[in-house]
C-alpha cells in the first residue's frame, strides 16, 4: 500500500472530503500528505474556506421541476 | 432601434437560480417567488423589443423582477389595517408582559449577519456566471443541492473521474474570484 501521495491526488481527496466523500484511509493519507506539503496545505485551506462560505450564505437554487415548468411555460410564449 | 438578439430560450438556466436567490431572500416565500420570476420572464419576453442592450440581460432581467417585487409588497400591504402593529401574547400567563421584555435575542441572527449573507448569495452568483455553463450547473448540483456523485454522473453521462476534475476545476475559479473580497 502506498501511504505517500502525489500533490495532484491530495489535492482530489481534499476535494471529495468537501462533500464527505472521501473515506478514512484516504483522510489519513491526505493528512500524511499535508505534514510535509506546504502548497496542499494552502491549497486545503483554501478549500474548506471556500467549503464554509457556501455553507454560510444559505444559497439556493431554483427547484429542477419548477424550472423545467417554467422553460416549457417560456418556450409555449415565444412560440406564439 | 435593437440590434441585441435576445434568446429567451436559456433563461431560465442561465438566470433561474440568481433570479430566485434574489427573490427568496425578499420574499421568504417559495411559491411567491417562483410567481414573482415567472412573470419576470414572461414581462421581459413581452417587452424584449425595448431591450437596448446598454445593460446586460440579467441587470435588465433584475430591474424587471425589482418592480414585480415592490408591485408585491404593494398588493400585500393594500388592505387596511395590516399596518397597524398588533402584540400577540404567546399564552395566557404572558399576557402583561411588556414589549421592553420581547427586545430580541442578541445572540440572534442580526440584521447585519442577513445582508451580508445576501451579499455574499450574489458575489458566488457572480463568480458562477464566470464558468461555463455545463461547469457550472455540475458544480451547482453537488455543492448547493447535494446531488449524488451517481446521480450526476447519470444525468450529464460523464464518469466519476471527469466529475472530479470538472469539480476541482471549479472549486479553484470559484476560489480565485471570491478570494479578493470573501476569503481572507
Amino acid at each position: 500500500m502506498k501511504l505517500f501521495l502525489k500533490c495532484e491526488e491530495a489535492n482530489h481527496t481534499c476535494d471529495k472530503n468537501q462533500y464527505k466523500d472521501a473515506s478514512l484511509l484516504e483522510l489519513i493519507k491526505l493528512n500524511i500528505h499535508l505534514i510535509y506539503c506546504l502548497a496542499c496545505r494552502k491549497y486545503t485551506a483554501r478549500n474548506t474556506k471556500l467549503s464554509k462560505l457556501f455553507k454560510k450564505s444559505e444559497i439556493k437554487t431554483m427547484p429542477f421541476d419548477q424550472k423545467s415548468a417554467m422553460k416549457e411555460r417560456l418556450r409555449h410564449e415565444i412560440a406564439k | 432601434m435593437s440590434n441585441h438578439i435576445i434568446d429567451a430560450s436559456n433563461w431560465v438556466d442561465r438566470y433561474g437560480d440568481y433570479l430566485y436567490n434574489f427573490t427568496i431572500v425578499r420574499v421568504s416565500n417559495h411559491e411567491v417567488a417562483q410567481d414573482l420570476i415567472s412573470e419576470t420572464f414572461l414581462a421581459g419576453l413581452k417587452s424584449a423589443a425595448n431591450f437596448k442592450g446598454e445593460a446586460s440581460e440579467r441587470t435588465w432581467l433584475i430591474s424587471i423582477l425589482k418592480r414585480k417585487i415592490i408591485d408585491h409588497y404593494r398588493k400585500t400591504n393594500s388592505n387596511k389595517g395590516k399596518a397597524e402593529v398588533r402584540i400577540q401574547y404567546n399564552s395566557e400567563d404572558s399576557e402583561g408582559d411588556w414589549l421592553e421584555e420581547r427586545v430580541s435575542d442578541p445572540f440572534d441572527k442580526t440584521a447585519e449577519d442577513t445582508m451580508e449573507n445576501t451579499e455574499l448569495g450574489m458575489a458566488i452568483h457572480d463568480c458562477l456566471d464566470t464558468l461555463n455553463s455545463k461547469q457550472a450547473s455540475i458544480f451547482k448540483m453537488k455543492t448547493i443541492d447535494n446531488f449524488d456523485t451517481e446521480a450526476i454522473c447519470n444525468e450529464y453521462s460523464i464518469t466519476p473521474s471527469n466529475l472530479w476534475v470538472i469539480i476541482h476545476r471549479a472549486r479553484t475559479a470559484m476560489a480565485e474570484c471570491l478570494e479578493k473580497s470573501w476569503l481572507n
